[in-house]
């Protein structure tokens, strides 16, 4: 379970990674929504893996070991958003400069 | 006179200093930022302003004499950071008091006189803000009981300065001498600063109480020669000690009033100001003498060297202060407590004679619209009060006696003719003072008679009268000082200096006499000398002096040249060849360096710690398929991203349907409901954005060698950065949790924020100053996506209508502008009557987020994306004339709400967003919870709603503009009300 997450964030920031630094605007943007993925999954394994954890309280007075933690989850729902922002940002950014620039090569320059 | 302490002011009410110390320091800047926002630059009312302020501060400086006059201290401590020994420390003794004093006075009687001086044309409203600005500074430097809070005053004054230099910006010049001062002030206050942290380390406090009472703990200390060093440079840089003199002349561009306030009374003060100040606790020491005595000795003879030979007036006012602020500093360096006496006493005479000349120099640059020396003479007939005045107190600064510069000068000859077992000391001093007082003696008669005495000027564009009355008022209340002080300085001045040389020397007070007649002793030998010795230099020379070019003799002895030379190769040379050595404006490059740094600092961090991995203990098939295919679909989105984006775009959906899952598979159902939605909104966004984008297809001979490398490089790169992730983050998934925050959380929830919906209840109540956080940058994202597609220019090749599109055309005329109207009649529809559904299921979320999954963030990206639903059926135009969106004002709303809750709370006494929550009983839905976080959350939703539909429609609505295209010059054709233009 735990390798196949592991393997799964890997495989995620490899793939991110390797379109981070190619030259088009497009496969950076890709790139990008990759590896914030890779990153959510790294921050919600540091609260370590629990399945059927109930998420939600049941009552004031239940024990609180049986809950999933909910700290990663609150920082990772954070950072959905943010990321969506981030998208959102970038790909009017590209296409700004693709209009100004004529090309959608990440120095602006070339074709 | 002894020190007599029972001259009293009599039995003022005392002010309280908690209340007096800091209005002080603070109201100067108040004024200051009052003044700024006045109606327009030019306002004169600003004038006003700062007059009443001056006028105030110089009032209650006064009155706050009879409390420090027996020596107490006052201090007003607001504390800031207590554990580090950072406070806001201020701190009134005589020396501060009397430097007070000059700052709030003098700045007064600057002030009308610059009533007179500015020009209506000036942008008065600045100079005046800047000049209350500098005030503060300065007094906060004083009254600095904190020694790195003096430092921070410090540069403070420093940087006021550069912007007051540099007031006529318009000008070359002006410009070239107030970043020449930042420079070299700036440099020394952060050397100056350096050394404050040192001595606050070697003491053990930061607090100048601690700090002067620690005796000779500094002196002894091993670090005292660098803590020195730093000190002095920081000292000798603001007071224009040799080799750093330069910079003052350079200042004299700033308009005459600031050169009267900051570079003579005042700023250049500040410099002997601090060595006066650590003068009890550093001066013992053979450093300290050497250095500080023949820096300040060499100062004098080149000041007023240099002063002989200037056309400018100003110029000339400038290195006599060079040469005074000399003086000054040689007396500090001579360590004897007789010799701070003297050096406190000609602080103070400097300030009343030099900036009543500099102010009569401003009148004569403002009348006869000249400086120049050589063009200038016989205006004793044309001005006879301003002559008179500038006369007195050009004597009173060569030491002409009965005028206080006598008096000081005296003192200082008295010291450096001591008798010093060193030969070389005992010669040099007596020798150079002498030789600096002709000069001195000199350059005042060369003011005095090229300017007012001679034939009446021939080369003058009008001719000069007296200036209004009112302008030369400052001038004579100065004037009238020197003489006061110079015939009566028992009365005069006695109490006032002798609590500041009490404030400094404390028990080492010693007996000083300020009569004006010693007797014929030795010092007074030397003042005639020095009388007569510049008359003689100057009656047989005075027309070379005139026409001499430059100086001679020093002319090599150029600082400014070494320091032009040093910035120019500094700034352009060096940096030019440090960016071409290391900087590169390619992307790509810097990109690799970056994940390259972060992994090659990653694996050095987690190398030793990885431990041993255990192996596997249990394997899911079914989340092991969700990854088989969420991995192919990653590795072919990376793959397929460069010529087909569509399908790249597709695929990478399916990772984030993976990563949705994993969500939901791990006890996160809002994270994974929460990322469904966000995915659904980014692909729209993207499927806008594709459009724009130009067509790209393979190269059919194939990749050329050198993008193949880099290729593989890459590859490499990733599949490292890749395997190192999953490394770690197997590693940390296999071994227990640390003990952490989110027991308390989870114990917490409902009791304090009333939900059991632990996530919703940390983002919207525990951990709400996030979400303020986020949702502002969500609004500010919107708002930046809105602002540059107002102005988008597409280029030409993606400006027509696309393929698809005309194909459509050709077929039906017209359709090819709403599909889904022709093709897809019936999908439409329900997208249609879904709306209602949508909006409902959105309010549904929102009300549930604190109890169960749901929240202000899920709803609203459900609510923009009923919008779109619409905006898909019916097509853009469609939707616009039928639904008015208003996405700014939602995003207002929002933001307001959601401060406004939180403000809630603090009105009720409760930190900012502290949520309150009840159960209210509604009929028929039953028991409802009614926290505020409810309404934070609901402002959260209005914001991601309004965000989200801003930015979608705003890239929607580009579809149906008819573009600009960049770079072409075509009037634009408007479509309609076309609000997105």
């Amino acid at each position: 379970m735990e390798l196949t997450l592991a393997i799964a964030i890997g495989v995620l920031s490899a793939s991110g990674v390797y379109l981070l630094l190619r030259p088009r605007t497009f496969q950076v943007i890709i790139g990008l929504s990759l590896v914030s993925y890779a990153v959510n999954l790294f921050i919600l394994s540091m609260g370590r893996l629990r399945m059927d954890a109930a998420p939600i309280l049941s009552g004031a007075d239940a024990n609180i070991a049986d809950y999933a933690d909910p700290v990663p989850q609150a920082l990772v729902l954070t950072a959905i958003v943010i990321g969506f922002a981030m998208t959102a940002l970038f790909l009017v950014v590209l296409l700004a400069a693709r209009g100004l620039s004529g090309s959608d090569h990440v120095d602006g320059k070339g074709d | 006179m002894a020190i007599d302490s029972s001259l009293r002011t009599g039995p003022l009410p005392s002010i309280p200093t908690d209340f007096a110390l800091p209005l002080l320091c603070i109201l100067p800047f108040l004024a200051s930022v009052f003044v700024l926002a006045a109606p327009g630059e030019k306002y004169r009312g600003a004038a006003w302003v700062t007059a009443v302020v001056a006028a105030i501060l110089s009032l209650l400086s006064l009155a706050l004499f009879p409390s420090i006059a027996n020596g107490e201290v006052l201090i007003s401590r607001i504390e800031w950071i207590p554990q580090l020994g950072l406070n806001l420390t201020l701190r009134l003794d005589g020396l501060a008091w009397l430097f007070a004093v000059l700052i709030t006075c003098i700045g007064f009687l600057v002030v009308l006189y610059a009533r007179y001086y500015m020009s209506p044309k000036d942008p008065i409203a600045r100079f005046h803000a800047l000049l209350l600005a500098f005030m503060g500074a300065m007094l906060g430097l004083v009254m600095s009981g904190n020694i790195i809070q003096l430092a921070i005053f410090w540069e403070l004054t420093s940087l006021v300065s550069f912007l007051l230099i540099g007031y006529w910006y318009h000008r070359g010049d002006a410009r070239d001498g107030a970043r020449m001062a930042l420079i070299i002030t700036g440099t020394g206050g952060l050397a100056l600063f350096v050394s404050m942290l040192i001595i606050g380390r070697i003491v053990g406090s930061y607090e100048l109480d601690d700090v002067l009472a620690s005796g000779s703990l500094i002196v002894e200390s091993p670090l005292y020669p660098v803590a020195l060093i730093l000190f002095l440079l920081g000292a000798f840089t603001k007071s224009a000690q040799f080799p750093f003199q330069f910079w003052l002349p350079n200042a004299m561009t700033a308009p005459t009033p600031v050169s009267a306030y900051l570079h003579s009374a005042t700023m250049v003060k500040a410099g002997v100001f601090i060595l006066t100040r650590f003068w009890p606790v550093m001066h013992d020491h053979q450093l300290w003498f050497w250095i500080v005595t023949y820096t300040g000795l060499a100062t004098l003879i080149f000041g007023a060297y240099t002063a002989l030979f200037q056309r400018d007036l100003k110029g000339l006012l400038a290195y006599s202060t060079i040469s005074h602020l000399g003086l000054i500093t040689t007396l500090l360096g001579m360590g004897t407590p007789l010799a701070a006496v003297a050096a406190i006493f000609h602080i103070a005479n400097h300030a009343t004679f030099k900036a009543s000349l500099f102010m009569a120099v401003g009148i004569i640059d403002h009348e006869t619209g000249t400086r120049d020396v050589r063009k200038l003479s016989g205006l004793r007939k044309y001005m006879p009060f301003t002559a008179t005045l500038a006369i007195i107190a050009s004597a009173a600064m060569a030491g002409v006696p009965l005028l206080n510069g006598f008096l000081s000068k005296e003192m200082f000859f008295t010291e450096t003719a001591e008798f010093d077992p060193n030969v070389f000391v005992n010669l040099s001093l007596p020798i150079g003072a002498t030789l600096a007082g002709m000069l001195s003696v000199a350059y005042s008669i060369k003011f005095v008679h090229g300017v007012f005495f001679g034939p009446p000027p021939t080369e003058l564009e009008k001719v000069p009268h007296e200036p209004p009355a009112l302008m030369r008022r400052p001038i004579e209340i100065l004037v009238l000082i020197c003489l006061a002080v110079g015939i009566i300085p028992g009365i005069t001045i006695g109490p006032y200096l002798a609590a500041a040389v009490r404030s400094v020397l404390g028990a080492e007070t010693p007996y000083y006499s300020l009569s004006v007649w010693h007797g014929f002793n030795l010092p007074l030998i030397m003042s005639i000398i020095a009388m007569v010795g510049g008359a003689v230099i100057y009656v047989p020379y005075y027309r070379r002096l005139l026409n001499v070019d430059g100086v001679p003799l020093t002319r090599g002895l150029v600082g400014q040249r070494v320091f032009e030379r040093l910035l120019v190769t500094a700034t352009n040379r060096w940096a030019r060849h440090l960016v071409g050595a290391f900087g590169t404006q390619r992307l790509q490059p810097q990109i690799f360096v970056v994940i390259f740094l972060a992994l090659a600092a990653g694996i050095a961090a987690g190398w030793t710690r990885m431990g041993n991995l255990p192996l596997p203990d249990s394997f899911d098939p079914v989340l092991g398929l969700v990854w088989l295919l969420g991995g192919i679909s990653a590795v072919a989105a990376a793959q397929q991203a460069k010529f087909h984006r569509l399908a790249s775009m597709i695929l990478m959906g399916g990772a984030g349907l993976a990563t949705c899952l994993t969500f939901a598979w791990f006890s996160a159902p809002d994270l994974a409901l929460t990322q469904l939605l966000a995915e659904i909104a980014t692909t729209v966004l993207i499927l806008l954005g594709l459009r724009w984008l130009p067509k790209r297809s393979p190269v059919p001979e194939g990749t050329p060698l050198v993008a193949r490398l880099r290729r593989y490089r890459d590859v490499s790169l990733a599949g490292l950065v890749g395997l190192a992730t999953a490394l770690a983050s197997y590693a940390i998934m296999t071994r227990s949790a640390p003990e952490g925050i989110s027991d308390f959380f989870l114990a917490n929830a409902y009791k304090e924020g009333g939900g059991t919906n632990v996530v919703n209840v940390m983002l919207v109540d525990f951990r709400g100053f996030d979400t303020m956080g986020e949702i502002t940058v969500l609004g500010v994202v919107a708002l930046t996506v809105f602002g540059l597609l107002r102005r988008f220019r597409p280029a030409s090749d993606s400006a027509e209508r696309p393929e698809q599109q005309r194909v459509l055309d050709d077929y039906a005329p017209g359709s090819g502008d709403n599909v889904a109207d022709d093709f897809l009649r019936i999908p439409a529809l329900i997208m249609n009557w879904m709306f209602p559904v949508v909006v409902v299921v959105a309010i549904y979320m929102l009300m549930r987020g604190h109890d169960l999954p749901g929240g202000g963030f899920i709803a609203g990206i459900i609510m923009s994306l009923a919008f779109i639903l619409q905006y898909l059926a019916g097509g853009t135009r469609w939707v616009e004339e039928r639904l008015r969106i208003l996405p700014l004002l939602w995003i207002g709303w929002g933001l307001l709400l959601a401060l406004l809750t939180g403000l809630g709370a603090m009105v009720l006494g409760a930190p900012f967003l502290t949520s309150a929550f009840a159960y209210a009983d509604i009929p028929l839905i039953g028991k409802v919870p009614m926290a505020t976080a409810l309404i934070f959350d609901l402002g959260v939703f209005a914001l991601v709603v309004g965000a989200t539909v801003l930015m979608l429609i705003a890239l929607a609505h580009q579809s149906i503009r008819r573009p600009k295209v960049a770079g072409s010059n075509k009037p634009k054709q408007r479509v309609g009300a076309d609000k997105w233009n």
